[in-house]
């Protein structure tokens, strides 16, 4: 997954490293780069940079909790950001998923520079499950996806 | 030239283009605007490092969460009357189907714009403006760039 995740074109664009994959649970590394600076005067990173963070790391920590692999599709992703960024650190991401539904699962997230309990943005989003090309529902046939470890019903 | 000069230059010459090209990720993204009937189009040209998802293919949910951000900002400078440099507080994204290997486009349009706080509503789309790849709804602080010569508002009223 960790190599999956990696050559993944925009997150390669951007610089994106897994750092962590665990149970439902994903951590990445934003290496600070000039080119994704929002304020050229300050230094500071774009708003779009960490929300591609958030939403990579957000999916990376759904798959993290899949038993079985299925594709999947954001549906939405809300940001706060919180503080700004720190010019010229990088910015780590951690992720949880914290409930998969048949359909639907379910993510937070914190981005921050050196304390999670400090973040620069913190998010939530939902990811649509089993999707096929052109964003419909297709649930796989051996039945819903199940959070990994969870009892079989 | 700082940011605020060249976004005064912008709204002087309504050439926002140069302003886009000053900032590092909107040049990441290939971004490029240009009024159409009184209407400020954000354009993300595509290209294969915006890419999210190759067995689609489909773009990145990222690179059109900062194509929505950043239309929403453009027109928070096209509007606003005075010099502002809008902070994100929070943005809201729907993902409303993939988006393809191909140009995409965004409009925002102000919703309200109080002294402090603005919101804005964004649509980004591709071939077919009436069916939207995604949207959001984004709240930012709307600080004045030159706070020294307006005094800071009565803490009671907002």
């Amino acid at each position: 997954m960790r190599r999956f995740t990696e050559h993944i074109a925009h997150n390669k664009a951007l610089g994106m490293e897994v750092t962590e994959i665990a149970r439902a649970s994903a951590r990445f590394l934003l290496r600070y780069d000039a080119k994704l600076v929002g304020n050229p005067d300050t230094g500071v990173l774009h708003g779009g940079a960490i929300t591609a963070l958030l939403d990579a790391t957000s999916g990376a920590a759904v798959f993290a909790a899949l038993v079985e692999w299925v594709p999947i599709a954001t549906l939405d992703l809300r940001i706060d950001y919180l503080r700004a960024a720190e010019p010229g650190r990088d910015v780590h991401a951690h992720a949880t998923c914290y409930r998969v539904a048949r359909q639907v699962a379910f993510t937070r997230a914190v981005a921050y520079h050196g304390d999670e309990a400090d973040p620069i943005a913190s998010s939530v989003g939902t990811f649509m499950l089993a999707t096929k090309p052109g964003g419909g529902p297709n649930r796989s046939e051996t039945g819903s996806a199940r959070l990994a470890g969870a009892k079989k019903p | 030239m700082t940011l605020v000069e060249r976004l005064a230059e912008a709204k002087r010459t309504g050439d926002y283009q140069a302003l886009l090209d000053a900032v590092p990720y909107s040049r990441l993204l290939g971004l490029s605007a240009r009024l159409e009937h009184d209407e400020l189009i954000t354009t993300m040209r595509f290209a294969a490092h915006l890419i999210g998802n190759p067995a689609l293919p489909a773009l990145h949910g990222g690179a059109l969460g900062a194509l929505l951000e950043s239309a929403a900002i453009f027109e928070l400078f096209y509007r606003a009357e005075t010099i502002v440099l809008p902070k994100t507080i929070t943005i809201t994204v729907d993902y409303l189907r993939s988006g393809g290997p191909v140009d995409t486009h965004a409009r925002g349009v102000v919703t309200r714009h109080g002294r402090r706080v603005a919101n804005v509503r964004v649509e980004a789309w591709q071939a077919d403006r009436a069916a939207p790849v995604a949207t959001a709804h984004a709240i930012f602080l709307v600080t004045p760039a030159t706070p020294a010569e307006k005094p800071p508002p009565a803490a009671t009223s907002s």
